[in-house]
């Protein structure tokens, strides 16, 4: 099944008979559109001379103060509003540091699974992924490191390291405090730069946030954040927090690209920041996100067959299920779509070909009782895939009296009666 | 049980007025194919509203029949793919409902979508079809599918052609030439539908004919024959442009050419199709026209074939639409 088919199953997504647990869209409802509405009116009402008009190709100096304001929360307490470069969604950060780090053949190393977005960007500056496996505290720095020497002895150039340390999309969990530690040391030890994606740090369903990586080293690690899952990701405003000589060529990158980050989303965004409660917005979110997560955990316990697994966040948008008996989730996705239930295989968070076992499932959109509805739905589509495979998979093919070869086609044709035909016909 | 055919449906209230007919495309629906319906919808509305008409693009939902009922079509045109738009149960609903629409009847429609049906009838009617079964997956869980899928390859050969029994835009189609690939291919198979249909591969050109009926009974368009650069006429290859080279007409000798057209007027008739069809087939080496299935509700894409045998045959794409639409509409008043 080719990309444009898949992409053809999901148009159904739309329907509203079909529960979707594929998409990743954060719940927008949730947030004062009222007050949000007026506010922005109010920005061109009475601002429109500044918030109509082009800016700084860096981004508004009053937002990346307030940036660094949010990147407090996750430990980064020493970055400057020098060093943040407002970009439209961390998307186009990360393509920025793609183009201005990566050549042709270059290695990234990415956790195994990956964000799809990301390695859309590496896909389009010709790098080549080697992917770092996780478990369920993350990337395995001792894997990581084996990755490091077999790209030394094979002569590849690592570029980066680019990893979603919390909530991970699309696995679900998150990089561990000694882990951090260990991947920094690697980081250090071998002059590794890292790109840490963190659009979903600050919402953690049971713990304060961990401290981020570029708060523990900020030579060797690049920031990107976003307002995407905090805010809106209609808006788009995300940003890039890098070291001085890296942001100069960003700058130059993103000047070339759209000239400078939309003035009214900007504003929008610090206006946002400066007048609305945010921090309980983000409370509520995540008692939202936290609910559904519960629904969809609860209801995969009870209703998967047997050797079904999942990844158990504790924030962010996203559970990493894996299917029993090696099904494959993408060649099921008609299934499921019959079934009016929607996923996102996990094939494509692979740069390789691998994760065909893998679905990966969003609760981040869908109501509890719907999840519910969903679950149950996949878990039918699952069981009768697997009473598929158990009629199919002990064929063996080898005793067939055709078996490797292509029988001659026989001067008259054989009498074959078609199953629901109700006389039986000469087949010539 | 007959159904009543959309031609003789009750009237509803129109006047004989100068306005431009009002026609209700039907596209989207809740199938694989929603996204290349919504897009044959759209091109159909737009050559409807160049044609002169009053048309409006509409899913097939629950807000379809209340607006229906408070705006009604002079006509319905179905650009629905795949299940309901095509297997005859909305038309079915459009004739309780008395609204005149394009295309087959809702019988006619349930034949030809079943394709091991539709061949059965068609074989009937003198056609060539290739040898084909089609087994639920129950059969294979009853009777042991190693047995089953050994002699479906000891009586079909190989390479197969395996498919589900309904369903379009060649979904869950897939060319079997190796023994130890069939298991796996049944299984994927059987994703899109519970009953496979496994046909034994003709070698030769693939051509898709359309059927038209424009009041003086069906009359076949030319053939246009398609060349896929993948050498497989899959999915991709149907909708991503570049991907196939069509020619239209078909590169078949004249007397082959006649017998093809002859083949898709039958299948038309001994169907009980009406308006218009598109029969795919295979022409092999000896000129043998082999009905491979007949679609009721052809694709209007851009890189659909339908659409260019209208354009080969001189026609204007919008003229022929809008007179299907009249036609309907007139017989409804």
């Amino acid at each position: 099944m080719k990309t444009s088919e898949i992409r053809a199953l999901f148009s159904v997504v739309s329907r509203p008979e079909v529960v979707s647990l594929a998409g990743g869209m954060p719940a927008v409802t949730a947030l004062p559109l009222d007050a949000v509405g007026s506010m922005i009116g109010e920005l061109v009402s009475g601002m429109g001379a500044q918030t109509l008009q082009y800016g700084s190709g860096q981004g508004d100096p009053r937002l990346r103060e307030r940036i660094c304001d949010v990147m407090a929360l996750e430990g980064i307490t020493d970055a400057s509003p020098s060093e943040v470069v407002v970009t439209v969604g961390s998307q186009q950060g990360l393509d920025l540091v793609t183009r201005v780090f990566v050549d042709p053949g270059d290695v990234i190393l990415a956790e195994g699974p990956s964000y799809v977005g990301a390695l859309g960007v590496f896909q389009a500056s010709e790098a080549r992924v080697r992917h770092v496996p996780m478990d369920g505290d993350g990337l395995i720095p001792e894997a990581l490191e084996e990755a490091l020497l077999d790209c030394r002895a094979n002569g590849d150039r690592v570029k980066f390291l680019y990893t979603v340390p919390n909530f991970h999309n699309p696995a679900g969990v998150t990089l561990s405090e000694e882990r951090r530690a260990a991947i920094i040391a690697l980081a250090e030890k071998y002059d590794l730069l890292v790109i840490e994606d963190n659009p979903y740090g600050l919402l953690g369903f049971e713990k304060e946030p961990l401290r981020a990586l570029r708060a523990r080293d900020a030579q060797r690690v690049i920031y990107l954040g976003s307002f995407s899952k905090t805010f809106s990701p209609g808006l788009r405003v995300g940003w890039v927090l890098a070291p001085l000589a890296v942001r100069e060529k960003l700058v130059l990158a993103s000047e070339a690209q759209v000239l400078c980050p939309p003035s009214l989303t900007q504003y929008a965004v610090a206006r946002y920041l400066d007048t609305q409660p945010w921090r309980e917005q983000i409370k509520l979110f995540t008692e939202l996100y936290r609910e559904r997560r519960d629904a969809t955990l609860e209801s995969l316990e009870a209703l998967m067959p047997a050797g079904t697994t999942w990844t158990r966040p504790e924030g962010g948008f996203y559970v990493w299920l894996k299917l029993p008996h090696r099904l494959d989730a993408k060649l099921m996705q008609p299934r499921a779509v019959n079934a009016h239930v929607a996923y996102v295989p996990g094939i494509g968070f692979y740069a390789d070909g691998s994760g065909r076992e893998y679905m990966r499932l969003s609760y981040c959109y869908p109501e509890p009782d719907q999840i519910r509805e969903g679950v149950r739905r996949l878990a039918r589509v699952i069981e009768a895939e697997l009473d598929l495979h158990s009629t199919f998979d002990a064929v063996d093919t080898g005793t067939f009296r055709a078996a490797g070869r292509t029988p001659p086609v026989p001067d008259v044709e054989p009498f074959v009666a078609p199953a629901n035909s109700d006389r039986y016909e000469d087949g010539a | 049980m007959s159904e009543p055919a959309a031609a003789a449906a009750p009237a509803v209230a129109q006047g004989e007025s100068a306005h431009p007919l009002r026609a209700v495309v039907l596209a989207g629906g809740l199938t694989f194919e929603r996204e290349v319906s919504l897009s044959s919808g759209t091109q159909v509305v737009e050559e409807l509203v160049r044609a002169g008409m009053d048309a409006e693009l509409r899913d097939a939902d629950a807000e379809l029949l209340p607006g229906l009922a408070v705006a009604p079509a002079d006509a319905v045109f179905i650009a629905l793919h795949g299940a309901t738009g095509e297997d005859g149960a909305l038309r079915a609903v459009l004739d309780l409902a008395a609204v005149p629409y394009v295309g087959s009847p809702a019988a006619a429609c349930r034949l030809a979508w079943d394709k091991p049906a539709a061949k059965s009838v068609v074989r009937s009617a003198g056609v060539t079809t290739p040898d084909w079964v089609a087994l639920p997956h129950s059969t294979f869980r009853e009777l042991g599918a190693g047995a089953v899928l050994d002699l479906m390859v000891a009586r079909l050969g190989l390479p197969l052609m395996v498919k589900p029994a309904s369903g379009g835009s060649a979904l869950g189609v897939q060319k079997v030439s190796r023994v130890e690939d069939l298991p796996a291919a049944m299984v994927s198979c059987f994703a899109y539908g519970d009953t496979v249909l496994v046909e034994r591969f003709v070698e030769g050109v693939e051509v898709a004919l359309a059927v038209i009926d424009l009041g003086d009974g069906p009359q076949a368009l030319p053939a246009v024959e398609i060349e896929p650069e993948s050498g497989v006429f899959d999915y991709a290859s149907r909708y991503t442009p570049g991907m196939t080279e069509y020619h239209c007409p078909a590169r078949l000798a004249p007397e082959v050419a006649e017998r093809a057209a002859a083949v898709a007027v039958a299948v038309h008739e001994v169907l009980g199709l009406a308006d218009l069809s598109r029969t795919d087939a295979i022409v092999s080496a000896d000129g043998t026209v082999h009905f491979l299935e007949v679609n009721v509700s052809p694709g209007f894409t851009e890189t659909s074939m339908f659409p260019m045998a209208v354009e080969a045959a001189g026609y204007e794409l919008g003229d022929v639409l809008a007179r299907l639409l009249g036609r309907r509409a007139g017989a409804a008043r």
